[in-house]
């Protein structure tokens, strides 16, 4: 299949195509590394994960390894994680606290800055040997939104709040939640998928699947007990139907109303306790005093499913998690997640939270091992030679709701200007 | 003297043939528990636990976390395991639906502590899950708490830790460790 060729879409008729070859296919496999992963930003790490100077942790982006870490001078750096001798790992546990990383393999010694600091028999290299050139390499692009840190492997990729385009409205809707800011909870989930990584991207931002999908988890909630009743939305909102958004640069949103759901911010149901509901109930009122009762009822009483292109899902739904997943190849991807609290949480409600995130979510929750399930299913289904196309139509000649695949076709939109080597897709919206 | 020593020998042989046998329940037990879990019979299982039992995983990175404050894998009590019985048993649970095929080789079973009231027991397990063609080996071991009700053991507490870094390649846990 002609890359150029591998979506159709008509506009008129109201049919937006994908074909089943890009969820297999080496050579788009290595265009994505090359146009995509290493020309975008990519998430790193929240702010809060290396408070201290001298935290670290070790990460590994887009198949390379780094760690970040928060030097001397108070100052965030990324590095690749290898030596500028010959190569080893100079960071070698996931995270810690170091003035100094000592290469294992010939104790060639940086600084938590970078700066080679000492080299055994330095006296054996030549004139031309400059210690300062040997400092650990960075790469090109570092920088951060609010403590969310990307990095990018491209030194031309444009400024992160001008990538981030309207996705940045959506971070802010969030963050703003927490007066006091967020922090990442200790504990991260590593698990993997047997599928293409774009089908995390797609599960990430579709609605449409959740009430056939996740029926097991709804019939659980629903046997708990119904929340706090469901708050009106403001003129604007789209009621129950929500709404399906393109965020720009391929980022996109879905929308809904949490109706009688659980949301820690701030809409009090019996999943998250009787213990905590005045702590809860109480956010809510400082919300509305302080963004207004129409900004409120978004934090509070919407859910978010956010895909901040390629590979980063910020969900606001149980709880706000952070999930970041890349292929290793075309038909398995390595995902992680981790979940944010308000730093100023009681410690109840934090217990709280965590019970409800994993009622939901993670490779353990009621649901998302469906989804997993449903990926790797649809990843077995491309193998079929018969059918060629996955369908992506929903809601294009209509008032687009929370269940349409407007963010979906967003994505297919900018992806497929990456892969034919452009930076951005000719259009954003349908 | 003759008698006196010939009676602790009894009570430190009464002692070890007591601790013999209780070794050999609780292992039972626990191979009991195994082949409940294998053979899928989870109503039977959740008999097993306390009011008031517990069942955790916590995640690959921080494998002694507590649940209150470490984001985890699995953190049950009795409402959302029996929640999580009642969904494995529904065909609408589709990561296992039909249900995988599991085998738990459980060893090195050892009674950490003993009170009046509880007995920790420490285990390593490998328990495979086959499905779909894969065959995904999860590794670790168990920390039981285990109370004596009736005469009978039950679960208080029951974490199984995994070894692994990572739920690679497995994807998922959604059988019950």
């Amino acid at each position: 299949m002609n890359r150029h060729e591998v979506i159709r879409e008509d506009r008129s008729g109201g049919i937006f195509r994908v074909h089943r070859s890009v969820f297999s296919s080496a050579e788009i496999a290595a265009l994505e590394q090359a146009n995509i992963f290493q020309r975008c930003w990519l998430y790193l790490g929240h702010d809060s994960e290396i408070p201290n100077v001298g935290d670290y942790r070790r990460r590994t982006v887009a198949g390379q390894p780094l760690f970040w870490v928060r030097g001397s001078d108070g100052r965030v750096r990324a590095f690749y994680n290898s030596c500028t001798h010959w190569g080893a790992n100079v960071c070698r546990v996931d995270q810690g606290n170091a003035e100094v990383f000592q290469c294992f393999y010939h104790a060639w010694t940086f600084n938590n800055r970078g700066d080679l600091v000492s080299v055994p028999d330095e006296t054996g290299y030549g004139e031309g040997f400059c210690k300062e050139a040997m400092g650990l390499v960075s790469p090109p692009r570092v920088d951060n939104y609010r403590g969310l840190y990307f990095v990018s492997f491209n030194p031309e990729v444009e400024d992160l709040v001008s990538y981030l385009a309207e996705a940045k409205d959506y971070i802010d809707l969030i963050l703003d939640q927490s007066e006091e800011g967020w922090r990442v909870v200790p504990g991260t989930q590593k698990y993997s998928v047997r599928a293409n990584w774009k089908m995390f991207s797609l599960n990430s931002l579709d609605n449409y699947h959740v009430r056939p999908l996740h029926s097991t988890f709804f019939k659980y909630t629903e046997s708990l007990g119904a929340g706090d009743p469901p708050v009106s939305p403001p003129n604007d909102f789209p009621g129950t139907q929500g709404r399906a958004l393109s965020l720009r640069n391929g980022h996109g949103v879905d929308v809904f109303q949490s109706l009688t759901r659980a949301r820690p911010i701030a809409h009090w149901h019996p999943i998250l306790g009787e213990d905590s509901k005045e702590e809860i109930r109480s956010r809510r009122v400082r919300l509305v005093e302080k963004f207004g009762e129409e900004r409120a009822y978004l934090m509070c009483n919407t859910n978010r499913l956010m895909l901040v292109y390629p590979n980063f899902a910020l969900h606001d739904i149980a709880g706000v998690s952070l999930r970041y997943f890349e292929p290793t190849g075309p038909d398995y991807m390595e995902v992680t997640v981790q979940t944010l609290a308000p730093v100023d949480e009681s410690a109840g409600l934090l217990n709280r939270r965590l019970e409800n995130f994993l009622s939901f979510l993670g490779p353990g929750g009621f649901a998302h091992p469906d989804d997993i399930e449903a990926m790797e299913s649809a990843q077995l289904g491309f193998r079929a030679s018969g059918p060629e196309w996955i369908d992506a139509s929903r809601g294009m000649q209509r008032e687009g709701t929370a269940l349409d695949e407007i963010h979906v076709r967003a994505f297919w939109r900018q992806w497929h200007a990456n892969v034919l080597g452009r930076a951005k897709a000719e259009r954003d919206h349908d | 003297m003759r008698d006196m020593n010939s009676r602790r020998e009894n009570n430190s042989l009464d002692e070890r043939i007591g601790k013999l046998l209780l070794e050999r329940e609780v292992e039972d037990f626990i191979a009991r528990e195994a082949a409940m879990l294998d053979e899928w019979r989870l109503d039977e299982w959740l008999g097993l636990f306390t009011d008031d039992g517990r069942y955790m995983v916590p995640s690959t990175d921080i494998p002694g976390g507590d649940p209150k404050e470490t984001l985890g894998i699995i953190n049950d009590d009795m409402a959302r395991l029996r929640g999580r019985v009642e969904r494995l048993k529904s065909r609408h649970a589709h990561r296992e639906f039909p249900w995988s095929r599991t085998r738990r080789f459980i060893t090195n079973v050892r009674i950490k502590e003993m009170t009046e009231e509880e007995i920790q027991v420490n285990a390593s397990f490998l328990v495979y899950r086959i499905r779909s063609g894969q065959v995904d080996p999860l590794i670790g071991g168990y920390i039981y708490t285990l109370k004596r009700m009736d005469g009978a053991l039950k679960i208080a507490v029951r974490t199984a830790v995994l070894d692994l870094e990572a739920l690679r390649p497995h994807g998922t846990l959604s059988i019950i460790l």
